[in-house]
């Protein structure tokens, strides 16, 4: 796979670019961390959208359509609905009231310290979590993209890591902006293509598309079976399966408005307007693109098939399959370097949200009581935690090697950022009588209940078979406890009753003052974080 | 009321900045309480519509699946409610975009006058 690897290099090469143009521009807090808040709208809104469709979407979304469905499709729904959350309740006030973080909002009228230290560690633990994910799956798809290249997966791991931290470290939001701004065009692009050799592949007919929709063929067990695509409960089965549906449903629409790497992003626009439209944008963008996966994860399962799948890499490998069964190796170098773009844009992202939450929140507020000692140290101490991070991540992902269970590391992101970080942030927007023991209780009820779960779910909990071996087996060999793989269902109202809860029992004075100037701020923009002048 | 001329802190040349005094009155002043009842008519009720409309998918599709199959010339129920999804998200959007421009407005009314009782920006 040459052609793969020179599209590989050819995109890196195209970054770095990026990146040492931008590591002349980002001098300075304000453009180390929010690329001088000068990004346009419609800029931010396809960054947004580059920052969000992850490896998960490209190519989990189109292989578990493609194997059960349906059911896949559901997610599809969820990722777009979810940006009316971020709409209507989060973008516009976050960007009004806040700097850099999603602490800075909570740190104006609550006790700074102990909210910041604790939206820290809801905001590492999260992008850790998601970045290792991205990072083992970027492992186990650069190593099979190039096989025979002699490129083995603790190789790939390390380049990814090493471009994620060059990335961040010297270019800043800035370049991390257009790094996702060139992926988002590639991946629509890509997607576009894709589609339209699916519909050619069905000589432009959407009634021959979706009879071969109602008769996919496959072997299960050693026996053909043939299945109606369109039939929804093919992977969420009973008796939990439709719990399991609604729990992850809320687990998406709420927990997107509280991903760090989405929520930074708001903070590159001049103003709250700018804000609001940029959300639109990125609507526009992540609805076509989920609406194409039903060419994708359907093409994929009608045109090449589950049998062909998995013998040849898996579910995630679905979408280059598909390409290369419709237009050969070129098309295939294409996808697959397009899914390596996809990977390192939101890589990325995470990396330069969280070293802002450490720098900003942690080392400058929460250590240093909001001082800086000497000029330019927050954006000092974030680049080195860019490489302490990166480092980190590489070195857990390596530990867990290609064949580790990590798709419910995605579920966790989400269904911490959805019971820890969206209560905090919509209370202390608002709800006057919120305060600091309330924001604490919140992020570490929702935190600990959201992990807790998922420890004793059946992502964790099951008993393998003996031919089950290795990282590929459960961690904990017994009967799952909860039985739920997604535990929004219960971890977010726990988040919501955690917060209220805290705030009714202490008998801190909440400032009615200063919920007065937040109203104001959130609302009006009065006061708000400028546009750095050049 | 809004036209509080109390006391403000030193006039910077591009960060807005006002004493504690300032923020109350222009919290409590009709325009501002306006803004907030007008954006609190459109927001409440669009989020509980969406919510609704969002969660009716999982728990039909999860809890009826056999209705939900039911053909629809070339497709099934579950994946037009699915595609139903799209165009509501999109118009609560668009709808959204529309009404903000109202906000907008008077949000600026009452930035105005705060800049301009603390002698412009």
């Amino acid at each position: 796979m040459s052609t793969s690897l020179f599209m590989f290099l050819l995109f890196i090469a195209i970054t770095l670019g990026i990146t040492y143009w931008a590591s002349k521009r980002s001098a300075g807090a304000s453009a180390y961390f929010a690329a001088g808040r000068q990004i346009k709208g419609w800029q931010n809104g396809i960054a947004v959208a580059g920052d969000y469709m992850s490896a998960a979407s490209f190519l989990g979304i189109a292989g578990i359509i493609a194997f059960f469905g349906y059911d896949g499709f559901m997610y599809s729904v969820g990722f777009l609905v979810a940006y009316l959350t971020v709409l209507l309740l989060i973008a516009e006030p976050l960007r009004n009231a806040g700097k850099y973080t999603m602490a800075d909002v909570l740190a104006y009228r609550l006790s700074p310290r102990p909210v910041r230290a604790m939206a820290a560690v809801s905001t590492l633990t999260v992008s850790i979590f998601y970045m290792i994910a991205q990072m083992v799956g970027a492992g186990a798809l650069v190593a099979l993209l190039l096989k025979g290249s002699g490129i083995s997966f603790g190789t790939a791991v390390v380049g990814v890591g090493i471009l994620m931290i060059v990335y961040v470290v010297f270019g800043g939001m800035l370049a991390t902006t257009w790094v996702q701004i060139i992926k988002a065009i590639l991946l629509m692009s890509g997607t576009f293509l894709l589609s339209i050799l699916v519909m050619a592949h069905f000589h432009f007919s959407l009634a021959d598309f979706f009879a071969a929709i109602g008769n996919v063929t496959y072997h299960e067990k050693g026996v053909v079976v043939v299945k109606d695509f369109l039939q929804p409960g093919l992977r969420f089965k009973p008796p939990y399966g439709a719990l399991d549906l609604v729990s992850l449903g809320l687990a998406l629409i709420f927990g997107t408005a509280g991903l760090p790497h989405i929520l930074v992003r708001f903070y590159t626009v001049p103003d709250a307007k700018t804000a609001r439209n940029s959300v639109v944008w990125a609507m526009v963008l992540i609805g076509v693109f989920y609406l194409l996966t039903t060419f994708l994860g359907f093409g994929a399962a009608t045109i090449v098939g589950r049998d062909y799948i998995t013998t040849h890499g898996g579910t995630n490998m679905s979408a280059p399959l598909l390409a290369q069964s419709l237009a050969g190796n070129i098309f295939f170098a294409f996808i697959s370097a397009i899914a390596f773009a996809t990977i390192l844009a939101v890589v990325a992202g995470l990396t330069i949200s969280a070293t802002t939450s450490f720098a900003h929140d942690f080392w400058t507020n929460v250590i240093h009581k909001g001082v800086e000692r000497k000029p330019g140290e927050e954006v000092l101490v974030a680049r080195i935690s860019a490489f302490v991070v990166g480092a980190l991540s590489i070195a857990i992902a390596v530990a867990l090697g290609p064949t580790a269970n990590v798709a419910f590391l995605v579920g966790l992101a989400f269904a911490v950022a959805a019971s820890a970080n969206l209560p905090v942030i919509a209370l202390s927007i608002f709800w006057r009588r919120f305060n600091t023991a309330g924001a604490v209780a919140g992020l570490a009820v929702g935190l600990l209940a959201s992990i807790g779960l998922i420890l004793v779910s059946p992502s964790l909990m099951a008993i393998d078979p003996p031919t089950v071996v290795g990282a590929a087996r459960h961690l904990i060999q017994a009967k799952a406890w909860f039985p739920l793989e997604n535990p929004g269902l219960v971890s977010i109202p726990l988040g919501f009753i955690g917060a209220i809860v805290g705030t009714l029992l202490s008998n801190e004075q909440t400032s009615d003052d200063k919920f007065n100037e937040l109203l104001v701020r959130s609302n009006t923009g009065l006061g708000a974080e400028k546009a750095t002048a050049h | 009321m809004a036209n509080s001329t109390s006391s403000v802190d030193v006039v910077q040349p591009k960060q807005y900045k006002a004493s504690q005094s300032t923020w109350n009155t222009i919290a409590r002043s009709t325009e501002f309480r306006d803004l907030m009842a007008t954006k609190r008519a459109f927001v409440v009720p669009a989020v509980v519509f969406f919510v609704v409309y969002y969660v009716a998918l999982p728990v039909s599709v999860g809890y009826a699946p056999q209705f939900m199959s039911i053909r629809i010339g070339w497709v099934n129920l579950a994946y037009l409610f699915a595609l139903s999804q799209f165009v509501v998200a999109w118009i609560i959007a668009g709808l959204y975009v529309k009404a903000a421009n109202a906000f907008d407005r008077l949000s600026k009314d009452i930035v105005d006058r705060a800049q301009l009782s603390q002698g412009g920006k």
